[in-house]
């Protein structure tokens, strides 16, 4: 199987903080990747310095067949390949739906006008809200938010999606509709990395769960095996104390 | 109060006051028009360059801005007026009312913007920054239409007073409605002209303050 991503012996210090201590990731095209852990582990981290959001101290990331660390790449046409979908949407609240799916495919892919509304047409009907492509972030529910979000990454065809945290900032009622589009993409063969606790939604459809812990991977393994019987201590109490919830 | 009439409400003088008046305001607008968009556009420069995290940048930034909030306008203008010729160099009435002015309002519509660009939350240039637009592009297409919506009452208010202290032109022969006004003033020996140029700047100035009330009732609207 192709590694699409390959991170290694990843490090990130804030100031005195050392905040990844040495992580190596490999995804698999096509793989959906959950990655939990308590906050503070590291997870975000991680995956924010997969698209250089942040900029790992050391180590080496590879995406795509790009190196995201080398001073040569282009960053802002590598990360085209790598769409992200935040905890707090972060939809551009002065344009509406359609206008935020358009942007990028305009100014950073280069299309022509036509040809962006074509396409951030279909992205939001992907994401079930072609109707909605004339309304602003505000007139639309959290969970209708997150998937224009999810349809702005997806228009650029990415060819990683990386997910924060994506439902934790959303009505329980809501998490449904947006878990049906990421299982959606699952199902198109999207790969993905996943920082969630949504557990079912992990046990149904990631192919593989890591436990971040304090910096470091504790453990992997496909989600029946870390979700029931875990192998480190630390996982098992963690594991116990998300089911409280 | 015939007297009062005679020396501030005389419609004789008025009349013949008006052609010297009305090229006044003229002059005041031209001189808006110049040095509104000129300070507009420092300050822009400003208050993107102090988002900037490099103190070499920041700290002549901050002195600078410090350096023209604190110098009176009126000052500067008639430095330059008057000082400039000692260096060989005569710029004129306009050109010194359109250099002083940029230099006072790139500090006071910078520090404006700043804030604006300081408001609008950091996840928005992540989010345009993840699908690959430039650090340029996320500020153009992204942060500044937000940051301008959320200082507007500010801008606003800061331009009705650049409007305002054109009038300081007629300290340096710049004929604007002020100073035309004191030429007919001083000819007519009649206060009317004064009169004049005062009922016309409330004219010209009225609609944007009830402009500026109503965005700020509404900015206090949307707080709540």
């Amino acid at each position: 199987m192709t590694k699409i991503v390959k991170a290694h012996a990843i490090h990130k210090h804030f100031g005195a903080l050392h905040v990844l201590k040495g992580v190596d990731l490999e995804v698999a095209e096509k793989e959906l990747v959950f990655v939990i852990g308590p906050s503070g582990s590291g997870k975000s981290t991680l995956l924010r310095c997969l698209n250089r959001l942040e900029q790992p101290t050391s180590g080496s990331i590879e995406v795509a067949g790009i190196d995201m660390l080398s001073p040569k790449t282009d960053i802002n046409h590598a990360r085209q390949h790598i769409g992200m979908v935040f905890q707090s949407f972060n939809l551009y609240p002065h344009m509406t739906a359609l206008a935020n799916v358009m942007l990028a495919l305009r100014k950073v892919a280069g299309k022509g006008k036509a040809e962006a509304e074509t396409l951030a047409r279909a992205a939001l009907e992907r994401v079930g809200l072609a109707d909605r492509g004339h309304h602003r972030p505000a007139e639309l529910s959290g969970g209708q938010q997150q998937r224009v979000a999810i349809a702005r990454a997806i228009a650029l065809e990415p060819k990683v999606m990386l997910f924060d945290e994506p439902t934790s900032a959303l009505d329980p009622e809501l998490v449904g509709s947006v878990l049906e589009v990421m299982r959606g993409l699952r199902e198109s063969g999207m790969t993905m990395i996943v920082v969630s606790h949504e557990m079912s939604f992990a046990r149904a459809a990631a192919d593989r769960v890591i436990f971040m812990d304090q910096g470091l991977i504790v453990e992997q393994g496909p989600p029946a095996a870390i979700f029931e019987q875990p192998t480190h201590e630390r996982t098992r109490s963690f594991i116990g104390q998300i089911r409280q919830h | 109060m015939e007297e009062i009439v005679a020396n501030f409400f005389n419609a004789e003088i008025a009349t013949a006051a008006l052609p010297l008046v009305a090229s006044g305001i003229l002059n005041t607008i031209l001189l808006s028009l110049m040095v509104i968009p000129l300070g507009l556009a420092a300050g822009l420069v400003l208050a993107v360059l102090a988002q900037s995290k490099n103190p070499l940048v920041r700290w002549p930034l901050m002195a600078w801005v410090d350096f023209f909030r604190a110098f009176p306008p009126l000052v500067l203008l008639v430095l330059l007026f008057a000082g400039l010729p000692f260096m060989g160099l005569e710029l004129g009435g306009f050109a010194c009312v359109a250099v002083a002015f940029m230099l006072n309002n790139s500090a006071y519509y910078g520090e404006v913007l700043r804030a604006g660009i300081d408001s609008v939350p950091n996840g928005q240039i992540e989010a345009a920054r993840s699908t690959g637009l430039s650090s340029t592009q996320a500020m153009t297409y992204v942060v500044l239409p937000q940051a301008v919506r959320n200082v507007l009452p500010d801008l606003l208010s800061n331009t009705l007073e650049v409007v305002k202290l054109t009038s300081l032109g007629s300290v340096v022969a710049v004929p604007e409605l002020l100073f035309a006004a004191r030429q007919a003033q001083s000819t007519t020996f009649n206060a009317t002209p004064i009169v004049m140029a005062a009922v016309i700047y409330y004219a010209m100035l009225w609609p944007l303050v009830r402009l500026l009330s109503r965005l700020e009732n509404r900015a206090l609207a949307g707080r709540h």
